[in-house]
């Protein structure tokens, strides 16, 4: 597809400062004073950075030029009819689901059901309008940074996004969904979606963030907000399928107290650029944060994985495996930093990441940073970057197995081995498939090329 | 079955294989005994086709059909089966999907029907159960975590889903205990039949006390410096290889 003009001033922070002037007395909860003041200084923190560019160390390996530059328009007011919502869960283990289309909420598509008590799953712009109390305590102050800039963006011009809230003990069994579907239309469009998951104490629910596209230029510049209370326990699985010319930044802030469980994935396909930004806070002793992924990546799509991990406390755990498969020109990053705090003692942290390199025109730069300021700790790190190994390969094919099957054999092989890392069942399959999806539709387009 | 004719091959450039000659009669069990670098498992690998054991010199037929023009995977096509000595590891994948993706992919080559999911089901528990192995191994993945037997075991389920005619067991008792080495044997020895030739390769007599040989070959700097029925084997075990590294050295 031709791409669109791109205008040297579109993306740059007047455009944007202009935007929100025009936009922000629109905005769900524009008469609250807190949420005001928050939007305003957020709008003032974008405007003073604008978009990160490759001087900043957070961002020397992704250039967001092409982003920055595209002008991009207000999302259609049109409502695009959508005949088919893609899941990753058999229809047996569906639970509720809020739907969400160029970033805003559709009601109409979304399924809640009969929610146990103590469990609320909304619109966020809904639950500004009804308990705004709720939201005040958290809505842009879990972890906000300055090295986060179009988090702040998203901050100032969010229209709408999800709102999940588990009461003390409160427990859900089926997954909730969350789905992100960009339709893009004839000119870009920039959509703001907004995350606040708060898991009071002892608590336990499966949130799946599905983000689709069906095409288009268009951005998706996401934000999560997650607060686990004491003894919470939280699975959180993404899947980032957005569309080919997409771009997908997402910024996912994390509070975990003490004794809290977080298990954490991000499987990445889509976009054309994308980046996922995981940064939690391991607030209190006990805390155990599981942030894994996978990413496959081809033609000329970058993907970029960074996380920045707090131990701010002492016993806590956090492990990271990563596997990623690049193909064509396609280019990947992993940025890992783990930041262990004076007395943070007895921190175990763990980190790999691993990349299998396709072409020799891919690219991974992997880049691993400890910052240790406790002495009784445990922190290990690791990188592999390779190609696959002929000894697998030669004991495939001595079984009859052809050697193009037998690489995308050890391709998914390799995948599904991150994927294993997901500790709920049903979404552990339903990610294993769209790795495998995702497998055969490279094989059939290969098979396609003479 | 096997014809075997002035085998030569090298390693790195390197003579291992020096005039091989060996004929395997259908549903003949040959051994071949040696001592450590004799060539034992560059012969095997030869027959599998492996990337970087060049054959400089001779023939191997099967059923009369060129082996060494072959990939791999035709090999295993045309029924020629190695069982490693060195099972390989592979994360990721389900022992269940790398066995339909085998059997499959040998269908396909000899023109016959794929085996859908319910059908491989039926096949794979019939010969897990005829093997006496549990199903809790078809789960887990390609040999990761197996031991040393499970290993094994897991070869000769490839072996029995396979069907092949020829087998190839390269030193299938190594790195096993007296009670994995039955099991393992008692498996081989499930899938002997007129139709199915095998070579075991050995370093130990011991082995074919289970899976006793209707010939026996001394394979020493290369060659075959000795051929012999099964009682050969016993000879070795008790006066070992020296005899025949030194005649090999001296001719």
């Amino acid at each position: 597809m031709a791409s669109p003009v791109t205008n040297a001033e579109a993306g740059a922070p007047r455009h944007w400062l202009d935007r929100f002037m025009a936009e922000a007395p629109a905005l769900p909860g524009a008469r609250l004073p807190w949420l005001v003041e928050r939007r305003q200084e957020a709008m003032q923190r974008f405007a003073r950075q604008g978009f990160p560019t490759r001087k900043a160390e957070a961002w020397r390996y992704t250039d967001l030029r092409d982003l920055a530059r595209l002008p991009f328009a207000a999302a259609p007011a049109a409502r695009v009819g959508i005949d088919r919502l893609p899941s990753v869960l058999p229809n047996a283990l569906r639970g509720p689901r809020l739907v969400f289309v160029d970033g805003a909420f559709r009601e109409e598509l979304s399924t809640l059901g009969a929610l146990p008590a103590g469990v609320t799953i909304t619109g966020l712009a809904s639950a500004l309008a009804s308990t705004p109390e709720r939201i005040e305590p958290h809505l842009g102050l879990v972890r906000p940074s300055e090295a986060t800039p179009l988090a702040a963006l998203n901050t100032a011009m969010a229209a709408d996004g999800a709102y999940v809230h588990l009461a003390p003990g409160a427990a859900l069994d089926l997954p909730i969904e969350l789905l992100f579907l960009g339709v893009g239309g004839e000119v870009p469009t920039a959509h703001h979606p907004r995350i606040l998951i708060v898991a009071e104490a002892g608590s336990e629910a499966t949130v799946v963030e599905h983000h689709a596209g069906l095409g288009g230029v268009y951005f998706s510049n996401v934000v999560a907000e997650i607060v686990a209370g004491p003894g919470a326990r939280l699975h959180h699985y993404k899947l980032q399928a957005e569309g080919p010319e997409a771009f997908h930044v997402a910024t996912t802030t994390l509070s975990l107290d003490r004794d809290a469980a977080y298990d954490g994935f991000v499987l990445t396909q889509g976009a054309r650029l994308s980046r996922s930004e995981l940064r939690p806070w391991l607030g209190a002793g006990g805390v155990e944060c599981r942030l894994s992924g996978a990413y496959m990546v081809a033609g000329r799509q970058h993907a970029d994985h960074t996380s920045v991990i707090d131990h701010a406390s002492a016993h806590c755990t956090s492990r990271q495996v990563y596997h990623g498969i690049i193909d064509d020109q396609a280019r990947a990053v992993f940025q890992g930093r783990i930041n262990v705090h004076p007395d943070s003692q007895k921190t175990d942290g763990y980190q790999l990441n691993r990349a299998l390199l396709l072409s020799d025109q891919a690219e991974i730069d992997s880049k691993p940073e400890l910052e240790i300021f406790a002495d009784d700790v445990k922190c290990s790190h690791g990188a592999t970057v390779g190609d696959l190994d002929e000894n697998q390969i030669f004991y495939l094919r001595a079984r009859g197995i052809d050697r193009p099957t037998a690489r995308n054999l050890l391709i998914a092989g390799f995948l599904t081995e991150a994927v294993e890392e997901i500790r709920v069942e049903a979404v552990r399959d339903g990610f294993a498939e769209a790795v495998r999806s995702w497998l055969d539709a490279r094989v059939a387009g290969e098979r396609r090329t003479p | 079955m096997l014809e075997i004719r002035n085998l030569h091959a090298t390693v790195d450039g390197k003579p291992i294989l020096k005039g091989v000659d060996l004929v395997i009669g259908d549903g003949e069990v040959h051994a071949i005994m040696g001592p450590n670098g004799a060539g034992k498992s560059t012969l095997s690998y030869v027959l599998a086709g492996r990337e970087g054991y060049e054959v400089t010199e001779g023939e191997v037929l099967f059923h009369g059909r060129d082996v060494l023009g072959m990939e791999p995977e035709e090999r295993a096509a045309a029924g020629l089966f190695l069982a490693f000595q060195y099972p390989v590891e592979i994360p990721g994948v389900s022992n269940m999907t790398f066995l339909k993706t085998a059997v499959n992919s040998l269908r396909r080559s000899r023109g016959e029907a794929e085996l859908d999911a319910m059908q491989f089901l039926k096949l794979v528990k019939a010969r897990t159960k005829e093997l006496g192995m549990s199903d809790e191994m078809l789960k887990r993945f390609v040999n990761v975590g197996f031991s040393g037997g499970e290993k094994k075991r897991n070869e000769i389920l490839q072996m029995a889903m396979l069907e092949p005619s020829f087998c190839v067991l390269d030193e299938t008792d190594s790195g096993l205990d007296i009670d994995a080495l039955r099991i393992v044997a008692d498996g081989v020895n499930a899938l002997r039949g007129p139709g199915r030739s095998m070579l075991v390769i050995t370093h130990y007599q011991r082995l074919l006390d289970y899976i006793v040989p209707d010939k026996v070959h001394v394979l020493a700097q290369g060659r075959i410096v000795r051929s012999g029925d099964k009682e050969l084997a016993q000879e070795l075990e008790r006066k070992g290889y020296a005899e025949f590294v030194g005649a090999a050295e001296a001719a």
